[in-house]
């Protein structure tokens, strides 16, 4: 993948456009639906679930984004972006939309407040290199798990990182560390 | 990651809000967090009086309420209130010059604190102070209450205008930045290398249309707080989601023009020059 877009509505987009950067790809904000246009992939970033999913319905982005996702485009959401490729959302605001390209239900905020916000080192399957530093912030709970779903990382029993097909997933915010090596594996994939 | 709350706050808004209605207005707007504070700014100036740290079981209704960040404020140096406030699990605390000092020399140690803490600035150098004192994310601080954005540009472009020259300085002349900033050396040079605070900055204090926030966006702010701007215009729900929308498309005019039709009356606003009290220059 060489053009990938980055939803940048709101969030951390910034951090992961400077990550593909860093691995030779070709960043792309996406704020419009003619921002898809050129995208082979796209990555969804951390930030408010509920905000993001309100400026992708008021942007007209959301169904056009859901088209390309349902059609298979490479997708890798962190924290909020995950939730938004989810499933379900367990304790979402009823207006509160998501994608369900991954099959997986997320209960928001459920390892507690910003006080709760943590920084652990990860083990990921078949990641060379070691563990991953993952940085948590009012992270998502993977709660249920579909049976096409992969997971690749958990803490404490609870699933952090998974695959299912061109999607990736994470509750935390690879975009914060400085190691590149979740982008590298979504671009290569 | 104190400072990762603030990316995942960025290119957003931030509401001040008053009770729980406000604060469910705010979250259906868009907003990605709110304030939770007795009076906003204008009122604050109206009644006069000391302003405090709100009461802890408005906070508490307000956190009940909404599934976004809640934040609150402190006075500048009162360290007890801002305990209080992480004693409540708020997701981030402002020192704010909007309430009434508690200490004219001295602001909070928050490196302490779990709680990240956001500080007002008009100027770089106190931008570092803050930062040097434990801040995760520096607002410029405009002049709250008054609806007019002319101090929050002041600002802005006082503190981005000099972190652009402070990258064309030499190593001597780096410290001769220090002194006049009357800020670390260590934060002077991370500025000076990266061409940017090391935390990010958002914008306060007199934003009361789409424009505005298209406006401070533009010229460098990474998200944006919204006080008086929001719930003392005619039509708050309008008002709220085409700032949210001005801010998340800052820097498409169409955009911004088709969200700012029809939005009623702005808050009415005041002349700088006419105010009893500047609370930007609350602040050491």
């Amino acid at each position: 993948m060489h053009k990938v877009g980055v939803l940048a509505l709101q969030g951390a987009s910034k951090r992961h456009a400077e990550a593909l950067a860093a691995l030779g790809a070709c960043p792309v904000e996406v704020r419009t639906p003619e921002d898809l246009a050129d995208i082979e992939g796209i990555i969804l970033p951390g930030g408010e679930s509920t905000t993001m999913s309100k400026l992708l319905d008021l942007a007209g982005l959301f169904e056009p984004l859901a088209d390309r996702l349902r059609e298979g485009m490479p997708a890798f959401g962190t924290c909020a972006g995950m939730i938004l490729l989810s499933a379900r959302i367990l304790d979402g605001r009823a207006d509160q939309r998501c994608f369900g390209v991954l099959d997986v239900d997320v209960r928001r905020n459920a390892f507690g407040r910003q006080v709760d916000s943590f920084e652990a080192e990860v083990a990921v399957d078949r990641l060379p290199g070691g563990g991953f530093p993952a940085v948590f912030i009012r992270a998502p709970v993977i709660e249920r798990v579909g049976e096409e779903v992969e997971v690749l990382s958990s803490v404490d029993g609870l699933p952090v990182l998974c695959r299912q097909g061109p999607v990736l997933a994470a509750a935390f915010h690879p975009e914060l560390s400085d190691d590149l090596r979740l982008h590298q594996l979504f671009l290569e994939d | 990651m104190k400072r990762g709350l603030a990316e995942m706050l960025k290119g957003g808004v931030i509401m001040d809000v008053v009770d729980v209605e406000q604060a469910k207005i705010a979250e259906d707007a868009g907003a990605v967090a709110v304030m939770a504070l007795e009076r906003v700014p204008a009122d604050i100036r109206r009644d006069g009086g000391v302003a405090r740290m709100s009461d802890p079981a408005m906070i508490e209704a307000i956190q009940a309420a909404v599934t976004i960040p809640v934040m609150a404020k402190a006075r500048i140096g009162h360290f007890a209130e801002a305990q209080v406030l992480e004693a409540l699990q708020v997701d981030y605390i402002d020192e704010s010059e909007v309430l009434t000092p508690a200490d004219e020399a001295h602001h909070i140690d928050k490196w302490p604190f779990t709680v990240p803490f956001v500080c007002g600035a008009t100027n770089l150098g106190e931008a570092l102070r803050r930062i040097s004192e434990g801040a995760a994310m520096i607002r410029s601080k405009g002049e709250a209450g008054t609806g007019n954005i002319v101090e929050a540009v002041r600002h802005l472009r006082s503190i981005l205008g000099d972190i652009r020259r402070l990258t064309q300085a030499d190593s001597a002349e780096r410290y001769a930045w220090a002194k006049q900033l009357q800020a670390p050396i260590d934060l002077v040079a991370e500025v000076a290398d990266l061409g940017a605070l090391p935390v990010p900055m958002f914008c306060a204090g007199g934003i009361a249309t789409p424009a505005d926030a298209s406006l401070v966006m533009q010229l460098g702010a990474e998200a944006v707080f919204v006080g008086s701007g929001i719930f003392k215009s005619s039509d708050p729900e309008a008002m709220a989601r085409a700032v949210v929308e001005a801010t998340a498309h800052f820097k498409d005019a169409q955009i911004v023009a088709k969200v700012s039709r029809g939005l009623g009356e702005a808050m009415r606003g005041a002349e700088i020059a006419g105010l009893e009290t500047r609370l930007a220059e609350r602040g050491w």
